[in-house]
């Protein structure tokens, strides 16, 4: 009985020391047991394909490919009866009218549930870097990312398109978010800019007594 | 007549008992401990490509997830941030570090950087990152505190028990939706707000699958 013993606890410590504990970190990929049809030859996004030489699943763009439904091609694809205002609309998607001047004011309705939707998405897609103020006073200011302060007069007196133009396609050392933000979000995002600019550029004239009585001065 | 057996053969049995139950009970022990995915998938955190560290951008400068995981509010994939995302700031910061060469390489070539991935639910099993998301249902509960990680590993089991624990009571799971994006909200352990919880279950219809046809489509 004693050698069982012995042999018991001597099995139980080689697994134990041999497979450790649950949630200690390993570079191995997990163990599947039972690997019935976990993977199956499916697409999924972002994922490795070795169809293609470059491995890649989602495919590249080929060049001079346009996508259907862009306003470039507008009038070949759809019919004539077809009228989808913001398909078709250049100045809502390119921020710029057809003779390749900015638009003037923004094409979207200014509400406030809009405003909100650009504050969510300026807190998202542009405080790291130009600060909650607008001041270029973001976090990785310290670092080296040495953004614009949108208070300043040559900015004030831009064309709302030509802002809709810096955030979708950047401008000098800031990229573009084309590839992340939709028309109507930077849109909102360019209301909320306003707003932004509004907030540090405002006398204490404009205000109401009443809303003056509210920040007590 | 002298014994044919001597006497410690009664033992026997009883050794014989002792020693199949603590086999059996090591071995089912040995089992539910390692053979579930508690063991084989959480910890997972294999060396990627770039020492990219989720400590450093969301904990410490505190990018908002959806800065690079942007369709995780908007479709079934949250994506792993292209190429460019990171260059927006490293075209900037440390442009020249060793560590970023990888990044800087493939943005020259545009071959994606090879991101090892971690969580993969089975091909039988449908999940969505926006209905979850949208309601109200964090980051953490399914990836754990990925803001302090220096290098992510995977922290729940997401198994289908798991996923079912909360599917039976989404009301101690669910937060206020402004609050998803921030890991390290706690939910306050008041009556108040658990009556809270369970309001919003009701009246948003929170309604999540226990049918297998729910997940298995
Ligand atoms: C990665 C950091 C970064 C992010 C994110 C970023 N910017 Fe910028 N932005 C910059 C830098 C750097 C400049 C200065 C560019 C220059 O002058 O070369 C700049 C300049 C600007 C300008 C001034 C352009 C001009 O004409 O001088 C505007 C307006 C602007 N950004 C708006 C935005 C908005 C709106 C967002 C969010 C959708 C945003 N930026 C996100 C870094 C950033
Ligand atoms: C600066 C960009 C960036 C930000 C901000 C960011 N991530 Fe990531 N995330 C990445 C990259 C790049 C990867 C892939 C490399 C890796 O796994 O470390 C990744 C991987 C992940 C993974 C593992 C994916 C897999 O392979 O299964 C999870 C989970 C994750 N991120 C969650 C989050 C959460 C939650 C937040 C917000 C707190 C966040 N991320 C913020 C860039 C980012
Ligand atoms: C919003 C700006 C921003 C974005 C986007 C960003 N980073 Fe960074 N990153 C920083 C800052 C700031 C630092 C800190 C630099 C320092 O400490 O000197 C940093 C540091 C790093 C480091 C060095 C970390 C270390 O331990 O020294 C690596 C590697 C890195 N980033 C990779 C990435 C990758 C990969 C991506 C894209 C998924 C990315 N970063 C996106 C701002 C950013
Ligand atoms: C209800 C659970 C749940 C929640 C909440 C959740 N995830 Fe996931 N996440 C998963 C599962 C499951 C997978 C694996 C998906 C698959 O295999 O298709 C995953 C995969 C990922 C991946 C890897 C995708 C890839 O292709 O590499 C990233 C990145 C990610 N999640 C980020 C996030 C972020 C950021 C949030 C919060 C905004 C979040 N997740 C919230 C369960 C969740
Ligand atoms: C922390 C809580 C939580 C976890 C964990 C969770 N879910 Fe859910 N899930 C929900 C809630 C809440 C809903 C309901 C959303 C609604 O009613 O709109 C939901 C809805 C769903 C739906 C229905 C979506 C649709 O389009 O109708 C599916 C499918 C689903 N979950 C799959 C999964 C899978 C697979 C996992 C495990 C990897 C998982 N969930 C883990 C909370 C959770
Ligand atoms: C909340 C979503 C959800 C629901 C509802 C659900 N499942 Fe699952 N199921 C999963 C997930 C996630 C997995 C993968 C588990 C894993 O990989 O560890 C799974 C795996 C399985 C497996 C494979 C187990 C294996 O390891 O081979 C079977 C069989 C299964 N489910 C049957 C069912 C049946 C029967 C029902 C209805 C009673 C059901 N499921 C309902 C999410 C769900």
């Amino acid at each position: 009985m004693r050698i069982f013993f012995a042999i018991f606890i001597f099995a139980i410590v080689t697994v134990v020391s041999i497979l450790g504990f649950r949630g200690s970190l390993s570079t191995k990929p997990p163990l599947e047991v039972f690997p019935d049809m976990d993977r199956q030859a499916r697409y999924k996004p972002q994922a490795e394909n070795s169809f293609f030489d470059d491995g890649r699943n989602d495919r590249p763009i080929p060049s001079g490919a346009v996508a259907r439904g862009n306003y470039l091609n507008y009038n070949e694809v759809f019919s004539e009866d077809f009228v989808d205002l913001r398909l078709g609309d250049v100045a809502y998607n390119k921020g710029k009218h057809a003779d390749d001047t900015f638009v003037q004011t923004l094409p979207t309705e200014v509400t406030y549930a809009n405003m909100e939707h650009g504050r969510l998405k300026y807190e998202i897609f542009c405080v790291s870097c130009h600060g909650a103020a607008g001041d270029g006073n973001g976090v990785t200011k310290p670092y080296g990312v040495l953004a614009a302060s949108y208070h300043d007069d040559r900015l004030r007196n831009e064309s709302d398109g030509y802002i809709y133009d810096v955030i979708m396609n950047g401008k000098g050392l800031m990229y573009g978010l084309s590839d992340r933000l939709s028309a109507d979000e930077a849109w909102s995002i360019v209301l909320y800019f306003r707003a932004l600019q509004f907030s540090q550029n405002a006398s204490v004239e404009e205000l109401t007594p009443a809303q003056r009585d509210l920040l007590g001065i | 007549m002298a014994n044919v057996f001597p006497k410690w053969v009664n033992t026997i049995p009883i050794k014989v008992i002792v020693a199949a139950i603590l086999i059996k009970t090591a071995v089912i022990a040995g089992f539910t401990y390692y053979f579930t995915p508690k063991y084989t998938r959480v910890g997972y955190a294999p060396t990627q490509p770039v020492a990219f560290s989720h400590a450093l951008h969301s904990g410490q400068l505190e990018i908002d997830c959806r800065y690079c995981h942007t369709n995780v509010d908007r479709s079934e994939h949250s994506n792993v941030p292209a190429t460019e995302v990171c260059m927006s700031c490293h075209s900037m910061v440390r442009k020249d570090d060793p560590l970023l060469a990888p990044v800087r390489d493939s943005y020259a070539s545009g071959e994606p950087i090879p991101w090892v991935r971690i969580h993969k639910t089975p091909d039988y099993v449908y999940f969505n990152h926006a209905v979850h998301v949208n309601r109200g249902i964090s980051c953490v509960e399914c990836h754990g505190r990925v803001d302090q990680m220096k290098v992510v590993h995977h922290d729940k089991p997401l198994s289908m028990g798991f996923c079912l624990e909360c599917h039976r009571n989404p009301e101690e799971y669910i937060r206020p939706p402004e609050e998803v994006y921030n890991l390290d909200w706690e939910r306050p352990e008041t009556e108040e707000f658990k009556e809270t919880a369970v309001g919003f279950v009701h009246d948003w219809k929170v309604n999540p699958p226990q049918s297998c046809s729910g997940c298995h489509r």
